[in-house]
């Protein structure tokens, strides 16, 4: 019967073949715009950590106060002093302070020019906190934290370009001068978006560094943050003395802690506004505690990671795709009545409503696999082009897969069907004897 | 005397529609949609538009920035040796017309060294006025292209130096119009005294126009500051060099060839080291780019499906009203009534769509304003939309009236 259903639609397509190709074509368009956006839309707003994005949190503590904060919002770093009081506290089961880094690499590999790289000063739990995942070796220890240990941890990318590829474990680098032990050389890692260091001149959607190496070490050769912001007129700071720069309310510093359960938080939380009620108290600030607390996934919101073309063509696409069902709505009404003559003569031979129901929705699903089909030609064509249309670096995010390609012909199929109900209602509707007496 | 003619078919359209309610507000609802979406798109659009469209005021097609590294461990005085060197052999490059150290260039994005605040007295409480500055030498006005509208260029003896860690303190600087205007509203800028943080300084010369490294914020890139001074960072410098022509690449080459004699105290990144104005350009407005495309691109399928389905369901009324129409034709109405009559029809739908879809247009605005901070929209962009859904309808219904028109009179009388 099913199989009956798709002949009488295609034979009806058949007769009235702009209509039907309208339709079609209204369709595929409609659903590749949509999924064309997705496409992207999933792409920028990716958990880089599923599983534990919701255990992992950023405190922040307002440290400038409402004359240099932005719409009462803390900084998005902490100040050294700060970050240094929550790593002393050690409040939480893990965590780790890091901020972004540049450094001038030299090797001894004489056929390799002096570069720049860039990378993150962490401490150790960084590694373990992020499931960064280890080719060689491994991250180091709390141990080298507190010895200040001179070793560092490389990409595979910049491994590759240093030592061809091997197990470089125990060689050394030259980092701005200073020599460092390599303690692990990583897998290829880069998670969407980069959350973890994210500041001025770090991008959601630019590679990750090449280079780790213990905070406090970083911190002992005068390294500065690639940004940070100071509550003084110019935003900067005379680091000439460094000392006094460390004890600055400059804010560079960012923090991350692990705390598992609902109970864990709230205790942070009220530790978070101690410390400032503390500071309030002896006078550092003037102002009552201000304090955040955000997840990685809230964290990820806050700072609208998601890039504006991505979320506003998901909006229009997906009005888009509206209007083209209330257009298929119209057009299928067209379809369906012209019709009546047929419904009537099917009825009065003793076809039930439920088989006119089923026999129409069978048309529309057929016309939505159509429209589906050509949608997967249009939204691999779209993907496609997203270099044409999106910034270089998501454009290189986006990827068609079999999820997207059934999704597409899904949606369509589902459009096309609830588009349908309504006309499918008034066919249904048909008085037989009415429609044989006029003819 | 058309105009009569048609309006006194209102009253039978109104009837006839109201025995196709739901075909009618199906096509209400569409155009009311398709207004409300299409209008904010394409408003997004246009302020994008004028984020692309925003010139640096500098002459981007001779202009090109070399990002040169400092390798560690120099001296500031190696540092200022270093730049003196490879300015000289910078300046000697043929097809090189000018060139100039800076810390920052137009379009470059923030960093922590290119904001100022000048203050109007030295002991004045409030913050100054934020700026933007490039550290720069005489040679900067040339070298950018840009146009003094008044006053003078900085003398040699002029300029200074400063680096990251040291006072900025030049006795002159050069702004641009707009920020004279907003700190000398009177216009009296020339020859008055600002405070930088570290000191006093005249304004010896206003340039017509120059947009800083910074865009989008719609005043600060335009109140830019060029300081005389050598900056000494000891990451790195810029290098703004201008050519003769546009072909660039042989003149890039060679200036990196005159650069790498001296290769030992400097890195500069063979991947984007070097960038061309126009290159930066593209990038600092590859998202404006972006949005603006898409909506368009949108709004134009949106448009185009909207008028598909106007088409769609005029061509089945037509069909379903031959008989109507062969009865109007035997009873004395000519083709160019019944084409009246579907345009008029088109009209009066489209008409109500346009008054939902103002309301629903303004709604939408309001929350877009809500979530990303768009400024309100003007009452001239849905009037605009409106104007081209009538104008998109009449032209929808264009064929299917012309072939209701040629439904001869005889159909009346045949049963079909």
């Amino acid at each position: 019967m099913w199989g009956y259903y798709v002949v009488l639609a295609l034979r009806s397509s058949a007769r009235s073949k702009a209509l039907t190709a309208l339709v079609i074509v209204l369709l595929a368009f409609g659903v590749s715009a949509c999924m064309v956006s997705y496409a992207v839309f999933r792409a920028t707003t990716s958990d880089p950590l599923p599983g534990k994005s919701s255990r992992l949190y950023v405190p922040l503590i307002d440290n400038i106060g409402p004359s240099y904060n932005y719409l009462g919002e803390p900084n998005e770093t902490l100040s050294c002093m700060d970050a240094m009081a929550l790593w002393h506290a050690h409040k939480a089961s893990r965590q780790t302070l890091l901020y972004p880094t540049k450094w001038q690499v030299e090797s001894d590999n004489p056929s390799v020019p002096a570069m720049t790289e860039t990378g993150d000063a962490a401490t150790a739990d960084f590694f373990s906190m992020f499931d960064v995942p280890f080719r060689f070796g491994s991250g180091w220890t709390a141990d080298d934290d507190a010895q200040h240990a001179t070793v560092a941890v490389i990409s595979r990318h910049l491994n590759e370009a240093l030592f061809g590829g091997q197990n470089s474990v125990g060689q050394e680098i030259r980092l701005d001068g200073q020599l460092f032990r390599i303690g692990g050389v990583l897998e290829d890692w880069n998670p969407r978006p980069r959350f973890f260091d994210l500041g001025d001149d770090v991008r959601p959607f630019d590679d990750v560094g090449d280079i780790y190496i213990p905070f406090t070490r970083a911190t002992d050769m005068k390294k500065d943050s690639t940004f940070s912001l100071c509550p003084t007129d110019s935003q900067a700071f005379d680091e000439s003395n460094w000392d006094a720069y460390l004890h600055s309310e400059c804010d560079r510093i960012v923090a991350w802690v692990e705390l598992a359960t609902p109970a864990d938080v709230d205790s942070y939380r009220e530790y978070l506004r101690h410390y400032a009620a503390e500071q309030q108290r002896l006078g550092r600030f003037s102002w009552p505690p201000n304090i955040r607390l955000r997840n990685l996934t809230d964290w990820l919101t806050f700072l609208q990671v998601t890039p504006r073309a991505s979320s506003l063509s998901i909006l229009v696409s997906a009005s888009f795709l509206l209007i083209v069902l209330v257009n298929v709505v119209g057009l299928m009404l067209a379809r369906f009545m012209r019709r009546a003559p047929e419904i009537g003569v099917r009825r009065a031979l003793g076809a039930s409503r439920t088989a006119i129901y089923r026999q129409f929705l069978v048309e529309a699903a057929s016309m939505g696999f159509v429209g589906g089909l050509l949608g997967v030609a249009l939204t691999l064509l779209g993907v496609w082009g997203a270099g044409a249309l999106f910034e270089p670096n998501i454009a290189r995010l986006v990827h068609a897969d079999t999820s997207l390609i059934a999704l597409t012909v899904l949606l369509a199929i589902a459009a096309t069907v609830v588009s349908a109900l309504y006309p499918t209602w008034r066919a249904a509707q048909t008085q037989p004897a009415w429609q044989i007496k006029i003819n | 005397m058309a105009f009569t003619r048609t309006f006194m078919q209102l009253r039978p359209i109104i009837a006839a529609l109201g025995r196709h309610k739901v075909a009618t507000a199906l096509i209400v609802l569409q155009v009311a949609l398709t207004l409300a979406v299409a209008s904010n798109a394409l408003f997004i659009v246009s302020t994008r538009i004028v984020h692309l469209s925003r010139p640096t005021s500098t002459d981007e097609a001779h202009l090109f920035v070399i990002r040169n590294g400092w390798k560690l461990g120099q001296t500031a005085a190696q540092i200022d040796a270093n730049i003196s060197a490879d300015l000289e052999s910078l300046r000697h490059v043929a097809g090189v017309r000018d060139a100039f150290p800076s810390q920052g260039f137009p379009l470059g994005g923030f960093k922590d060294d290119i904001i100022l605040r000048l203050k109007l007295k030295p002991d004045q409480k409030t913050h100054g006025q934020l700026v933007t500055f490039f550290a720069s030498d005489g040679h900067a006005i040339d070298t950018l292209g840009i146009s003094l509208v008044a006053g003078r260029n900085f003398r040699p003896d002029e300029i200074t130096v400063s680096g990251p860690n040291e006072k900025m303190s030049p006795a002159s600087i050069i702004v641009t119009r707009s920020l004279a205007d907003q700190l000398f509203p009177d216009g009296s800028a020339l020859g008055k005294t600002v405070y930088l943080p570290d000191g006093p300084a005249a304004i010896i010369g206003i340039l017509a126009s120059l947009q800083g490294p910074l865009k989008q914020s719609d005043r600060l890139d335009r109140y830019t500051v060029l300081v005389p001074t050598h900056y000494l960072d000891p990451a790195g410098v810029v290098y703004l060099v201008r050519t003769d022509s546009t072909a660039m690449k042989p003149v890039i080459a060679a200036t990196l060839k005159a650069l790498q004699e001296r290769g030992g105290v400097r890195i500069i990144d063979l991947k984007d080291g070097i960038v061309t104005m126009a290159q930066v350009r593209e990038r600092a407005y590859a998202e404006d780019r972006s949005v603006a495309l898409l909506m368009s691109i949108l709004s134009g399928l949106l448009l185009l499906a909207t008028a598909g389905g106007i088409v769609g369901l005029s061509s089945f009324w037509v069909s379903q009203r031959r008989r109507q129409i062969g009865i109007r034709r035997s009873l004395g109405a000519t083709t160019g009534d019944i084409l009246r009559y579907f345009h008029a029809e088109n009209f009066l739908i489209v008409s109500g769509g346009i008054l939902l879809g103002a309301l629903l247009a303004f709604l939408a605005n309001l929350g877009l304003m809500h979530v990303y901070e768009l400024p309100r929209m003007p009452l001239y962009v849905p009037l605009l939309g409106a104007l081209l859904l009538w104008l998109l309808g009449q032209l929808a219904v264009w064929g299917p009236a012309r072939f209701a028109a040629k439904v001869p009179p005889v159909v009346a009388i045949r049963t079909e």
